[in-house]
Order: C-alpha cells, then sequence, then structure tokens
C-alpha cells in the first residue's frame, strides 16, 4: 500500500523532555499543504519549542483564522485546545478566550492576508490591548489559499507568477506592531529553524502581545525569479540583528559569547529573555531606535531578523483589566453564579 | 567532510542490512515484494540466482540477515525472511523450464568436483551450463553432504533437498555416489582442468577424559552419529541421554535423540547461556520438546560399572563476568554425578585430509586447514581450489553457496587463460519508484505488525516418526502479514543536491528524524551532533552531500534508522529526494566478460 500518513514510532535512544515526552508527542495531523511549503517548517518550529519549554500539550491554545497558514494549528499539537475562527479575527476570539483563561499558553497562527489585509483592524487592538499571547504572522506576500493574489505584505513591485507586478505600497508587520503597541516584536525566517525555535519559546514566555513576521514561503504561488517573497530571494538579503534566548529560572545566564554583546531582560516568571546583539550600537528595547533601524533595513532591501523590540514593563490586558486571576473553569459554581439574589443586589447599585 | 560517493555499488548495497550480512548477498525486499504479489515461482528464481538451494536456506539457513534486519531498529524482531523464503519454494510452480538446460555441446573442459554437499553442487550449478564437463565424487550413498547427512529430515525433508538437488544434476553434472577420493595425487594425474574440493569439515572432536576407552559403545561423537540415524544403521538409544556442547549440532543431536526412544535428554553447557554458540531458535524449538539445558557444568569423566556407562562426573562452575559480559574469572564450586544411558559429544569438527599427499603441492597451516585465497579459493597449487568447510573451517551452507559461486568464476578464468583476480566488480542500477502524487511502486506505508509466529506440528505427533517435518510453513494469512514488515530497504533515498530549495519539509516529515540540513563539519561526530539521536556505534554510514546551492550548508542523513517510508521524497517540492529501486548486480561465473582479443 502506498501511504502518506506519517508513522508514530518511538526510537530506543529519542531524546524525552521533562514531561517524558517526545518530539513526535507534538506532532498534529498530516499536513495536507503544498509539499516545501514554508508554513510546515514554521509548525515543526512551534513542535520543538513546545517540546522543549515542556508545555503540557493540554495546558495550550491554538487559535488561527483562515488561510494556508491558518490551517496548520490541525498539524501540531493534537492534544492542545483550539479553534479556526473567521478571516481575520482570529484576534478577537483569542482576546475572548484568554479573559475566560488565562492560565493557558496561548499561540495565534495567521497570515499576511488574515492578518494585514482583511485582519488589520482586529490584529491593532489585539496589540494595543497586550493581550498575553503569542501571534504567529506567516508572511509569504499572496493568499496562498485562494491561489496566490498579492496580499498587502507584498513588496511595491514584486513580480506575480503572472501578470504585472505589485503596484501597491506593503505593510510592514514590525513597523506597524511598533506604531500600535505590541511589546515583543521580532521577525525571522521559516528556514532559519534555529533562530525561529529560540523566538518562539521567548515569545511564549513573554508576558503580553508577542508577534513573530516569519517569512514563509509559498512554493506554489511565490517562489519564482522576481518574488521578493521566495527562499532564494530570502536566503540572498537575510541578516541577524538580535538573537533572543529563553533562559527558565532555573538555568544560569551565559555572561560570554563569541558573537556580540549579551543583555538580559527579565520575564515574568523569573526567567529571562536573553538578547545577543550582532550589531552592538542596536538597542532592542529603544522603541524609537528600533522603528528607525526597521526603516533603515526596509529602505535598504535587507531582511531584519531577530528580536527587534521588547518591553517587559507594560502589564498585560488581564492586568490592566483586573480580571479575574483565576480561570473560569475553576471557579466554583456558587462563586461564578451567586444567584438571583446576589443579581438584583448588583443591579440595584446601578439604578 | 567529503560528499558521499553513491555511486560506490557498496554505498547502497550496505543500506539493504538483511542483503549485505547475506553471505550469497540475496536481494530479500525483492524477493518479499514479488512474494507479496503472488508471484512465488519469480521469488524463487531471485532467490535460486543468489543462493540455489531456497527450499532448503528456506527452512535450516543459519540466517545472518535476520539480526541484521533495520526491522529490529523500531521493534523488537526482524523480519522473518527465512521463512518467506520457504514460501517462495513452497508455493513455487515446475520452475524447471526456466532453468539452464544441458548444453548441446561441452566445452571439452573438465572440472573434479570432490565432496557432494552444497559447495561442490554450487561450483557444478555455475559452471555447467558454461559448457564445463563436471563430475562429483562422494563417498557416501548419497549426495547432498551434511544437509543430508546430518541435519535432521524433521528440519529438512528429503525430498526437498533432493529436489534442488536435481536441478543441478540435469544440467548435466555427473554424479559418482559411493566413490572416496583416496588419493589427491591420483586424482591430479587424470589430466582435469581444475579440481574443487568441497569435502566439508568431517572430524567430530573427540573428549579424552577418564573412562572414555572403557565405554566406546555409549558414547558418541555427534556428527557421526546424526549419519549413522540418517542412513539408518541407528534407530535407538538409551532412555538417559547427555549433550555435551551446547552448539547446533547439540541442538540436532538431542530432539533427534528425543525421536529414537530418549525421555530425559539433557544437554549440558560449560558455560551460561550467554556464551551459548546455538542460534536462538535451535535453543526455543529444543526446548520447547522439553529438553533440559544445564549450564556452568563442565566435564570431568566418564563414569561407568562393568564396562557399561552409568553416568558422567561435572565440575559446577563459577563465573565472573565484566560489565561487557566477558569472563574474567572462573571457579570450581563442586561436582556432580549425572545419571545417564549414553552421551553425546557435539564440541565441534575439524578439518582432515588424510587423503591429500604432501607432494600434491598443497599447503596446510598448523590446525591443518589449508592455505586458500580468501578471494579466489585457489590453493597454493594452481587449479586446485577449495569451498564449503573445508576451505577454512566450519561454517554453514549459505557460506558453503557463496563459496562455490567464487570458486566457480576463478575456475572459469582458470580454464579461459585469465587472471583468476579479473573479476567483475558489483554494480547497482537504481531506478525511480515514483508513479506519481502519493503514490510508489512499493508499499512504503509503514505497518506495525508483529511478527508472525512458525506453527509446530503438536508435541505427541512430531515424535511418532523420526522424519515429521515440525515446522508447518507459513498460512496465507501470515504470508500477508509478514511481507508487510519489510521496510523496502532496497528502496533507497537519492539526493540531488542541486535541486534542494533547503525549505526543511523532508527534515519535518520524517518520522525518525533522521536527516538535518546544516553547515558542514570537520568531522562525522560534529555533523552527527545536528541529528537528534543518532547512533555512531551502529555500523551504517552517515550520508553527507555536496554543498546546497542556496546557503552551502550541506543535507545529512543517517542511514542506521531510515525507514524507506518514502515520505521525504514525497514532501520534497523539487524532488531532490527521491525513492529509487536499487538493484545490485552481483555477478557470477556465466556473467564474467568474454576475453577480448589483442
Ligand atoms: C549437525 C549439523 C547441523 C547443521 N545444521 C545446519 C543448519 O541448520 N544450517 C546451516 O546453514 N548449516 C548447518 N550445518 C553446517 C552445514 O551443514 C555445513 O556448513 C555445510 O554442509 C558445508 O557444506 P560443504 O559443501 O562444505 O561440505 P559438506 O556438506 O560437509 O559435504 C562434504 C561432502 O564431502 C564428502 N567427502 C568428504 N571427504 C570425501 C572424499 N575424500 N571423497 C569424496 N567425498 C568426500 C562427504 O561425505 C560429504 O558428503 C550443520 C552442520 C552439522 C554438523
Ligand atoms: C470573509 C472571507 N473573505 C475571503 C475569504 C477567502 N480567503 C480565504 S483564505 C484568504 C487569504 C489567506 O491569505 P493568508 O492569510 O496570507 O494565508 P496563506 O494562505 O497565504 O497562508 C482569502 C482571501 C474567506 N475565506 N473569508
Ligand atoms: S498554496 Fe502556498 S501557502 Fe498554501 S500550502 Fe501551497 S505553498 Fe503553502
Ligand atoms: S526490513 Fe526488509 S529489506 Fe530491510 S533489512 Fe529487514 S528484510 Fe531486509
Ligand atoms: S525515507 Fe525519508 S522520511 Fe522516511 S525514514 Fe527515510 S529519510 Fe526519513
Ligand atoms: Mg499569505
Amino acid at each position: 500500500m502506498t501511504s502518506f500518513v506519517k508513522p508514530k514510532i518511538r526510537r530506543s535512544n529519542e531524546p524525552l523532555n521533562e514531561l517524558g515526552l517526545a518530539r513526535a508527542d507534538y506532532e498534529g495531523n498530516m499536513s495536507t499543504l503544498c509539499a516545501g511549503c514554508g508554513h510546515d517548517s514554521v509548525t515543526a518550529a512551534i513542535v520543538r519549542a513546545f517540546y522543549e519549554l515542556s508545555i503540557p500539550p493540554h495546558r495550550a491554545l491554538k487559535i488561527s483564522g483562515i488561510g494556508c497558514s491558518s490551517k496548520t494549528t490541525s498539524y501540531f499539537m493534537n492534544d492542545s485546545h483550539g479553534a479556526n475562527t473567521v478571516h481575520g479575527r482570529m484576534p478577537s476570539f483569542a482576546t475572548g478566550a484568554l479573559s475566560a483563561n488565562n492560565d493557558l499558553a496561548t499561540i495565534g497562527i495567521s497570515g499576511d492576508g488574515d492578518s494585514l489585509s482583511i485582519g488589520l483592524g482586529q490584529m491593532a487592538h489585539a496589540m494595543r490591548r497586550n493581550v498575553n499571547m503569542l501571534y504567529m504572522l506567516e508572511n509569504n506576500g499572496v493568499y496562498g489559499l485562494t491561489k496566490g493574489q498579492f496580499s498587502a505584505s507584498a513588496d511595491f513591485g514584486s513580480l506575480p507568477k503572472k501578470g504585472d507586478p505589485n503596484e501597491f505600497s506593503p505593510i510592514d508587520p514590525v513597523a506597524f506592531a511598533l506604531s500600535v503597541g505590541a511589546t515583543f516584536i521580532a521577525r525571522s525566517f521559516s528556514g532559519d529553524r534555529k533562530q525561529l525555535v529560540s523566538l518562539i519559546k521567548a515569545g511564549l514566555k513573554h508576558k503580553g502581545f508577542a508577534i513573530i513576521d516569519v517569512i514563509s514561503p509559498c512554493v506554489s504561488f511565490n517562489d519564482h525569479k522576481g518574488s521578493t517573497k521566495s527562499y532564494a530571494h530570502t536566503y540572498e538579503f537575510y541578516s541577524k540583528a538580535v538573537h533572543a534566548d529563553y533562559i527558565a529560572p532555573s538555568q544560569e545566564i551565559v555572561a560570554a559569547y563569541d558573537e556580540g554583546e549579551v543583555m538580559p531582560v527579565e520575564l515574568h516568571d523569573g526567567g529571562y529573555i536573553q538578547l545577543r546583539k550582532i550589531d552592538n550600537s542596536y538597542d532592542p528595547t529603544d522603541r524609537g531606535a528600533a522603528f528607525n533601524r526597521v526603516m533603515a533595513s526596509d529602505n535598504a532591501n535587507e531582511i531584519l531578523t531577530g528580536l527587534l523590540y521588547i518591553d517587559e514593563s507594560q502589564p498585560d490586558l488581564h492586568r490592566t483589566q483586573n480580571m479575574e486571576t483565576r480561570p473560569l473553569n475553576e471557579i466554583p459554581y456558587t462563586e461564578l453564579n451567586p444567584g438571583a439574589e446576589a443579581l438584583s443586589a448588583l443591579q440595584s447599585e446601578f439604578r | 567532510m567529503k560528499p558521499t560517493d553513491t555511486g560506490n555499488p557498496d554505498y547502497f548495497h550496505k543500506v539493504v542490512d538483511c542483503q549485505w550480512a547475506c553471505p550469497a548477498h540475496t536481494p530479500v525486499p525483492n524477493y518479499i515484494r514479488l512474494i507479496a504479489q503472488g508471484r512465488y515461482s519469480d521469488a524463487y528464481m531471485v532467490n535460486r540466482a543468489s543462493n540455489v538451494f531456497p527450499g532448503v536456506l528456506g527452512r535450516v539457513c543459519d540466517r545472518p540477515c535476520e539480526p541484521a534486519c533495520r526491522r529490529t531498529r523500531v521493534e523488537e524482531k526482524p523480519v522473518a525472511i527465512c521463512r518467506l523464503k520457504r514460501v517462495a519454494a513452497d508455493h513455487r510452480d515446475d520452475i524447471r523450464d526456466r532453468l539452464p538446460k544441458k548444453p548441446a555441446q561441452t566445452n571439452g573442459k573438465k572440472i573434479a568436483l570432490i565432496g557432494a554437499g552444497p559447495a561442490s553442487f554450487t561450483v557444478a550449478n555455475d559452471l555447467a551450463p558454461l559448457g564445463y564437463e563436471c563430475t562429483i565424487f562422494e563417498k557416501l550413498d548419497k549426495p547432498g553432504g551434511l544437509m543430508r547427512s546430518n541435519i535432521p529430515a524433521f528440519r529438512l525433508p528429503e525430498d526437498v533437498l533432493m529436489d534442488e538437488l536435481g536441478y543441478i544434476l540435469d544440467m548435466g553434472v555427473e554424479l559418482k555416489l559411493g566413490t572416496p577420493v583416496e588419493s589427491m595425487s591420483a586424482l591430479l594425474k587424470e589430466g582435469y582442468d581444475a579440481v574443487f574440493v568441497g569435502t566439508g569439515a568431517p572430524k567430530g572432536k573427540d573428549l579424552g577424559l577418564p573412562g572414555r576407552d572403557e565405554c566406546q559403545d555409549n558414547i558418541h561423537i555427534g556428527i557421526n552419529w546424526l549419519e549413522e540415524v540418517a542412513f539408518e544403521h541407528t534407530d535407538k538409544i538409551g532412555e538417559k541421554v547427555l549433550i555435551i556442547g551446547v552448539g547446533n549440532t547439540a541442538m540436532d543431536c538431542c530432539r533427534t535423540s528425543l525421536r529414537l526412544g530418549a525421555s530425559d535428554v539433557k544437554v549440558m553447557a560449560r558455560k551460561p547461556r550467554a556464551f551459548f554458540k546455538a542460534s536462538d531458535w535451535e535453543l526455543e524449538d529444543a526446548e520447547e520438546e522439553n529438553v533440559e539445558i544445564l549450564v556452568n557444568h563442565s566435564p570431568k569423566a566418564f563414569v561407568h560399572e562393568n564396562g557399561k556407562l552409568t553416568g558422567m562426573l561435572f565440575e559446577r562452575m563459577e563465573y565472573d563476568l565484566d560489565e561487557a559480559g566477558r569472563i574474567t574469572d572462573q571457579r570450581v564450586v563442586g561436582e556432580e554425578m549425572i545419571p545417564c544411558d549414553d552421551v553425546i559429544l557435539a564440541i565441534g569438527q575439524e578439518n582432515a585430509f588424510p587423503w591429500i599427499e604432501a607432494e600434491a603441492g598443497i599447503e596446510f597451516d598448523k590446525w591443518s586447514v589449508p592455505v586458500v585465497d580468501k578471494v579466489t579459493h585457489e590453493s597454493t597449487r594452481k587449479g586446485v581450489f577449495f569451498g564449503g568447510d573445508s576451505a577454512f573451517g566450519p561454517l554453514n551452507i549459505i557460506w558453503a553457496v557463496e563459496h562455490g559461486h567464487q570458486a566457480a568464476i576463478s575456475i572459469h578464468n582458470h580454464c579461459r587463460g585469465l587472471p583468476l583476480t579479473d573479476r567483475l566488480p558489483d554494480q547497482i542500477n537504481l531506478a525511480s519508484a515514483k508513479m506519481g502524487m502519493a503514490e510508489w511502486r512499493y508499499s512504503n506505508a509503514f505497518d506495525d505488525a508483529p511478527r508472525r509466529k512458525m506453527e509446530h506440528v503438536e508435541l505427541v505427533e512430531r515424535f511418532k516418526k523420526i522424519d515429521t517435518e515440525v515446522e508447518l510453513g507459513f498460512s496465507a494469512e501470515q504470508i500477508a502479514t509478514e511481507v508487510q514488515r519489510c521496510l523496502n530497504c532496497d528502496v533507497h533515498t537519492v539526493f540531488e543536491a542541486p535541486l534542494c530549495e533547503e525549505c526543511d519539509a523532508c527534515i519535518d516529515v520524517c518520522p525518525v528524524e533522521c536527516l538535518s540540513i546544516t553547515p558542514n563539519a570537520e568531522s562525522e561526530a560534529d555533523l552527527r551532533a545536528a541529528l537528534s539521536a543518532s547512533d555512531p556505534t551502529v555500523d551504517q554510514d552517515l550520508f553527507v552531500s555536496s554543498a546546497l546551492p542556496l546557503t552551502g550548508r550541506v543535507m545529512i542523513k543517517d542511514e542506521n534508522i531510515c525507514l524507506h517510508c518514502g515520505l521525504c521524497a514525497e514532501r520534497c517540492p523539487t524532488s531532490a529526494w527521491d525513492m529509487k529501486e536499487g538493484v545490485i548486480k552481483i555477478h557470477h561465473a556465466a556473467d564474467q566478460l568474454e576475453p577480448t582479443e589483442a
């Protein structure tokens, strides 16, 4: 029989994480994306990051909108909570879910079409409210699922497979996020597994809105010569500014590295994000400097990657709104629903 | 590191663990696929081209392929390779019209083959169709060597053996039974163009302990005794029998004793179980028949009364083992007398050539083993070749067959005046197995079925007659399941570095994480560090590609744990990975080139 199902196989010397789970235990259904799609690589990086952080799959929430990228929530962590929502509406679903239970490690998956075209307004508000989630924007410059129309991230002048070059100015998700107040802003590439895994781990541990703009080529509709989101173009213009490694509370910070200066940023859980700057003049905690640097590399056609901006000091939505810290499903029913009398007492306060 | 040279036929051959481990390099996955398609005769012919005796070997082969089988990397038990070989033999049609015929004319060259065992028969099989006049001289009245005289009929029925010997005799081979060669010098004067010695290792070892000479009648040399039983010169044994030694001969002796009327059979081993020479399956089969195996008993003396054996005295041993399980020290902790009526000695075989005179010009080493070239099988006398157990001491049937193939090439060259070392090297042909999207011309699905268990004749039934074959063969259901357990290791992952886009799709889809893209490094260990669970202690290579076009990194693959599931090739957008069926061409005498005219 020919088969296209990945068999589950335990190897005798397979590495296991703190929970005794193997990497394969964080996988999901077999991907139905095109062979070679960057989104599958991003999925693999997500799997590795959750595995390495030893997050119990049933303590994670994965949500998405619509698109090839948004389909990928099926391809990792079968045992997690999640939903495919409406096109561009994942941020409000996430906001609601996190209000009900802010104990879940939350990852939102979206595409450039889902986020920057139809969903731009939704994404902007989740950012400015600092919703505590990791938002993966799998960026291929096109609407892959609907056969490759340019999206709002397509670069000016980028060539489609057939037809005229793109005539509109692109939205840079990183510059956009800087302007509306996201507190963890990174860019990466599906082909740089090492960097991407570290960023996902750091982003999951950041308390507040973390976005990773991942260049994730669409092999079917945007991987040709003249495209600025192809594998070849991305490998060619790729540049790394800042590494970010998550250091768990139990681990020690390494003081020196071969490359770049080290700068630890303390996290709410007592761990650190250790920044390793490749370019010493760059300060990823200075929003103005980050903005200038991002603009400069946009102009230079450079794909600037790494953790480009971080601010751990801002409270997340849950804290600013003083919301219940316990997950609603853990609160005793009598407390959740104190009865008709309590309701009328409350109502009378507003009369 | 330098890119791997996959053009070397040994590279992909080694990946097919079973074929690489088989002395005759039988293309196992190839015949298993034919069985899966119900093409039993084709499967038989594929086997026969390599191992000549599929019916025999499908029952009694030593199966070096099975411990090597890749399946054991992902579960406990290997594919039942040997039993599937028997399936091909059991279900074949009459294949005689597919065999080479006796040539209309001979080439006038005469070859003497001494001993009618598997080695000589293989030489005849390879040379007779080419026109050689082959004559086999055999001391005994029946052909087959130890396959006939020592391997009991309850493991190997006589008709199975005779069918396969018959195929070769039908090619025009002359068989002279009851004709021992008593003088090599005399034979050499008879004008043969070449002589092949396939006389085996016929001398069973004796045990010179006190009491040995006083009770001759009840102490037997294992291989001689089995031969007497096979030729019906012996048909009884005492009730209590002790077998000394715990190799494969011992297993045949104990099981044969049970069939001649013994009711209490003990196999006496000097060392602990880990040191037993017998294969696991032979031990299992004997224990299933309630043979008791006693460890740590070292023979000390034969005990007798009035010239009759009454028992044997043993020293009880104790051993100290190191971490690797090696014996570091031993001591005697007591003595034990075990009563018995007969003792069978199964402690090894040796070469013996009393009929080869010194003036024949054939050198022997200090253990009386002839000095024989490992590749050409020629002795120190030109034109005289050795193979099978006679060449390098006792081995097994499949080695005897391989020696026969190699000796046949040498004899063919010798008779044509070509250097014996002019042998065609192996070749490999690779052909894509892709049929379309998610469609391969092999079954790439991983089936997690455990190994099928061979059914045996019930205990009471099997002791009624000495030649009742114990193993029943696989049922249709067992065949259908067992063939799917094979991983098709000969369908190779072939990588074209210039096509790779470095999208990582193959790496992510691989169920055993055996791929990685990584910067090239100086040492293999550094490259292996990029893989999650690479085990460099296993004798499988690390594939290293040439530099990839976009980043100059390299693709690496740990050949050890690949399941040949084809998902990497299925997932690759540019077909940089493809699954290609590799056919390894192993040349026999008939394939050798004709000399080119100068
Ligand atoms: C009890 C026992 C069980 C075994 N079980 C297995 C098994 O299950 N699987 C396996 O693979 N192997 C097994 N073997 C080993 C296997 O049988 C031998 O390795 C194999 O038969 C060797 O083949 P051969 O052609 O070299 O010689 P042999 O099979 O030994 O044949 C040599 C022949 O030469 C004849 N001969 C000897 N001297 C002369 C002479 N001067 N003139 C004429 N003829 C002569 C002998 O009579 C004999 O017929 C077993 C061996 C023994 C003893
Ligand atoms: C409301 C609505 N409008 C339009 C569509 C059609 N549609 C489906 S996916 C998609 C674009 C997806 O693009 P992107 O988010 O970049 O995902 P990709 O497939 O490129 O990963 C569109 C326009 C839809 N499903 N729903
Ligand atoms: S269409 Fe593009 S984005 Fe969608 S699965 Fe195929 S390669 Fe990936
Ligand atoms: S799985 Fe099949 S091809 Fe691979 S070693 Fe085992 S029998 Fe041979
Ligand atoms: S065939 Fe490919 S995907 Fe399958 S195990 Fe081997 S390397 Fe991995
Ligand atoms: Mg897109």
